[in-house]
Order: C-alpha cells, then sequence, then structure tokens
C-alpha cells in the first residue's frame, strides 16, 4: 500500500501555502502532518485534504541557541497551533519581535504562510515549515 | 521466565573533552563490571551496546562489535542499541529477556558516548536529530525547545503562575546540583542557587543554560546474570523485578496527552504491575532530567504526585534523601552529566549502589532502600523504566 500523502506532495503544497492533511474514510478524523495511518483510529483508510491554516497558538518557546548553520537565525518563536480542524502542528512564528513574546500570545489565532529551510547535509534535501502570523 | 539479577557495575567519570576514545570509556567501565561480578571475559556470552551518536562524535558505526573484541569476548554477538537518550535502557532490557528466556546465562550491557568532540552547534544539530527530520525539525526545533514548549504548555495547562514554575523548575537544578558534590563520578561537582539558574543565559524560553543538562562524554556497564549463575558469584545480587517500554511520535501528534508524555504512563505500569509493586513502593528514583521541567513532568506520570503538582515535592524538599521520594541522589542528568548513550546504564548503576547500601560513604545512601525505579526518556517518547529490588534475606 502506498504512503497515502507523501513528504514531497505536501512539502510542495505547503511551498504554495496550502497545508494537505488527511481525512479518515472510516471515522472522519483529519491526520496532519501526515502519517501512514489514521491518528485517531489507525485506519488506512484515509484521503487527502486541504487544511484551512488557521488555528490557534497553544505553547511557544523563544530559541537562543541553536543547531549547526542555523546560527543566523536566533532569535526566533516556535509555536505549536491547534489547527481549525483539531490536529496540531508546529511552526514558526513570524512578524514578530521574539523579545517581546510572552504567555499572553497562548490563546491567539493565527493564519499561515510558509518559510523554506533550505537543508543541510543530514537532512535530505529542503523543507517548507509553516510559518504562522498573528491575526484572524 | 526466569529470575534476572544485576551482579556487577561499572562506571566512569562524566565530564568535557575526554581523551579517551568512546570505545576506550566503555572498557574501563565494563571491566569494572565484570571485576565485580567475578566473571572473565570469556563467561560473557553477549553484549549490549546503548549508543546515540559516535557516528558523528568519532566516525564509527557498528562501535559494540570492536568493543566486544577489545574486551576479549572474541565473537560473540554483540549488538547496538539506539533509543537517542534512553539507548541504555533499552538496551538492558533487551538484555534482561534474553537472560529471562533462558537463552543467555550472562551478558554484558551498557552504554557510551563521546558528546563533548563534536561542539555544541554539532551536538545541537545531532542531538535534534531525536525530534522528526521532516515535519518538526525544519520549523527550528532544537532539543531544549522541546521542553521550553512543555514548559510553557505545563504552566498554561495546569493553571500554575509562571513565578511559581520557574521557581519549581530552579529547585529541581539546585537539588541535583547539592548531591552531585558529593559524587565522585559527577560532571559538575558545584552547588548552585536559585538565583544563578534563573539569571544563567536562555537557551530555549523559559530554560535557562541551568535548567539544562550539559553534553557529556561517559560509560557505564552492568553484568546481568540469570539468578541461578547469581548465587553463584555475588553475594549482593540486585533483581530486575519489572521492565517497560513504550515510544510514540512526533510532539504536535501528542497534542492530546502532552505536556504528559502518555509513553511514560504506559511504560511504568507495564513495570510496576510486572513488578507487583507500585509508586508508594519506591523507596529511590532515578528520573531523566535532561531539563528541570522535564523532572517535574516525569515525577507525575511515574505516579509520585497528581498532574500538575510535581513541582510542589521539590518546593518542600520530598525529592532529598529523608523525603518521600528521593529522586536523583546521583546529582542527576543535571550534575552527574549525560552521555546519552550511557545515561540509562548510569542511573541504573547508581539504583544498584543504593539498595546495596554502598553509598553511606558519599553521603548519599537513602538508608534502608529496597525498591528502585529506573526511567529514561529517548528524544521526544520513547520510555524505558526498570524496577530493581533488592532480595529479602
Amino acid at each position: 500500500m502506498e504512503y497515502p500523502l507523501p513528504f514531497e506532495k505536501y512539502n510542495n503544497a505547503l511551498k504554495n501555502n496550502t497545508l494537505l492533511g488527511l481525512t479518515c474514510r472510516q471515522c472522519r478524523k483529519i491526520t496532519c502532518p501526515p502519517q501512514m495511518a489514521c491518528r485517531e483510529c489507525a485506519s488506512f483508510d484515509l484521503e487527502i485534504t486541504e487544511l484551512g491554516g488557521t488555528g490557534t497558538i497553544q505553547t511557544y518557546t523563544i530559541i537562543y541557541v541553536a543547531a549547526e548553520n542555523r546560527e543566523n537565525e536566533v532569535p526566533y518563536v516556535i509555536v505549536l497551533v491547534e489547527l481549525e480542524e483539531g490536529p496540531w502542528i508546529m511552526g514558526e512564528l513570524c512578524a514578530i519581535n521574539p523579545d517581546e513574546v510572552g504567555a499572553d500570545i497562548i490563546g491567539k489565532s493565527v493564519k499561515m504562510g510558509n518559510r523554506v529551510f533550505p537543508g543541510d547535509k543530514y537532512s535530505n534535501g529542503e523543507a517548507a515549515r509553516p510559518a504562522f502570523y498573528l491575526g484572524d | 521466565m526466569r529470575k534476572v539479577a544485576i551482579i556487577g557495575t561499572g562506571h566512569t567519570d562524566f565530564g568535557f573533552n575526554s581523551p579517551k576514545t568512546g570505545l576506550e570509556l566503555f572498557c574501563d567501565a565494563a571491566t569494572e563490571a565484570m571485576a565485580e561480578a567475578n566473571v572473565q571475559s570469556k563467561d560473557i556470552q553477549a553484549l549490549y551496546c546503548g549508543n546515540g551518536l559516535s557516528d558523528f562524535s568519532e566516525g564509527q558505526i557498528m562501535i559494540q562489535s570492536y568493543i566486544a573484541d577489545s574486551l576479549g569476548c572474541r565473537n560473540i554477538p554483540a549488538t547496538r542499541f539506539e533509543a537517542a537518550c534512553s539507548s541504555a535502557t533499552v538496551a538492558i532490557r533487551d538484555a534482561y529477556m534474553w537472560v529471562a528466556s533462558g537463552f543467555y546465562d550472562i551478558v554484558l550491557v551498557g552504554g557510551t558516548e563521546k558528546a563533548t568532540a563534536m561542539g555544541t552547534a554539532l551536538a545541537t544539530r545531532t542531538f535534534a536529530m531525536g525530534t522528526d527530520a521532516r515535519y518538526e525539525f525544519p520549523a527550528g526545533l532544537t532539543f531544549p525547545g522541546f521542553f521550553g514548549l512543555l514548559a510553557n504548555l505545563y504552566a498554561s495547562k495546569y493553571n500554575v503562575p509562571f513565578e511559581r514554575l520557574r521557581r519549581q523548575m530552579s529547585l529541581v537544578s539546585v537539588q541535583s546540583h547539592s548531591y552531585g558534590v558529593n559524587n565522585p563520578h559527577a560532571q559538575f561537582k558545584k552547588e548552585i542557587t536559585v538565583d544563578k539558574v534563573e539569571k544563567a543565559f536562555m537557551v530555549a524560553s523559559p530554560l535557562t543554560l541551568l535548567d539544562c543538562c550539559p553534553f557529556s562524554d561517559g560509560a557505564a556497564a552492568l553484568v546481568i546474570a540469570s539468578e541461578e549463575k547469581a548465587k553463584e558469584l555475588c553475594d549482593t545480587p540486585i533483581y530486575i523485578a519489572g521492565v517497560g517500554q513504550a515510544s510514540s511520535g512526533m510532539l504536535s501528534s501528542q497534542y492530546k496527552d502532552i505536556p504528559r508524555l502518555k509513553a511514560r504512563d504506559i511504560s511504568v505500569k507495564q513495570a510496576y504491575d510486572m513488578a507487583g509493586v507500585g509508586p508508594q513502593d519506591i523507596d529511590v528514583c532515578e528520573l531523566h532530567d535532561c531539563f528541570s521541567i522535564a523532572s517535574i513532568i516525569a515525577a507525575e506520570s511515574l505516579g509520585f504526585a497528581e498532574f500538575g503538582k510535581g513541582g510542589q515535592l521539590w518546593e518542600n524538599e520530598e525529592t532529598r534523601i529523608g523525603g518521600k521520594i528521593p529522586i536523583n541522589i546521583s546529582g542527576g542528568l543535571k550534575s552527574k552529566g549525560h552521555p546519552i548513550g550511557a545515561t540509562g546504564a548510569s542511573q541504573t548503576v547508581e539504583i544498584v549502589k543504593q539498595l546495596r547500601g554502598e553509598l553511606t560513604s558519599q553521603k548519599r545512601q537513602v538508608e534502608g532502600a529496597k525498591v528502585g525505579l529506573v526511567d529514561t526518556l529517548g528524544g521526544d517518547g520513547i520510555i524505558c523504566n526498570l524496577i530493581l529490588k533488592k532480595e529479602e534475606k
């Protein structure tokens, strides 16, 4: 059985600001990021679905010590966002001064764009990540 | 399944920039464990080696094979276990099962790591390989970042005022250092204060440098034997009474449970049920304090506190010797050090010594300890637990 939503397809869509996930034909729940089996019921009976890319911030951290070759990105803010459709997804909170970010951002609404991590010698190529922006 | 005992322990110093290779560190610990167990190289039937990153730190894969050969355990089956920071505990659980099944009588198990050889940037990169490479690392996730996310989620989900959580986290690090001072193998033998933790530079908010364990080099090893062999060779066998292991998906996939790690709930229940004990029966615990908040989260799932109230154990000094549940009397990963592939073996060595009553001279003995718990976390969701018991005479 083929992987229902390969990274390549997910990544190409994300680079166009489209977030793809999987709808389970059995329980109707959404899985995102993609997996082989439904997050809720482990069924393989999944179909690709387009998600809205909006949600609310559930938690955050500001990174000051980065991994090799990403030192020039610091400081930056990572958030876990609860999507309208239910799943949580990790991304970067953009267009905000990291020094002004505090606990009051938890619960705020965000919408999604993307930024591309160009990859490094270990990463098997580039990978887009959701870039979130405050506001409805 | 047969009863299985630990009959020998070995532990190198943990620290920065060891001049020894990962293989040499393992051999130092292994020969100490073999001497304690009264076994020779020819007696070892299999080797189980926890190791996370020797590929990156030394350009060496299959280190386990060269270790077995160097030790004179020629041609025995040797297996490397990679489970990020829980590698050695997972190796011990497997070693336990092979002996319990009757397939082997005596095996050598442990772990080794040379993390500081990589330097901070590459070490941060390779530790972040214990996150999802396609869907979470691209967002810039680092390992401290993982626990930074959990710390802020913890405060928000359990309604703990941030200032109180901040102080609880500091107290975790302060306690670890206060015991590490008396552990001759510890990387840091220096007391710290709440003020120092809070004023240290920020790594991944809200975690400062002193909320984080260090990068470390070191090794630890144990000889494990069937009950029959253990009684032949050893006066104070310490029995492996229960084991548990569970895994998880990437952090965001755990959204229904975090800041709890469901893998820990499952793993420790397996271990408790198998040993026929509960949290109230544990006399001493080594848990995975890679970050201060990680200790608080772990203590709750292990059953020592209600969810959202783990930090109160440290506020009330219940985690010190004489408290309700002495935790990380070794100094923990924070002060003793965290050579990731060796950590689970180091935690297990510590519990064995506590149950044998050998730490009085180090002023770290939990008097009369009979049942101990090991808890190790790998990446964002491999958990392995061991329950060790001293035989009642």
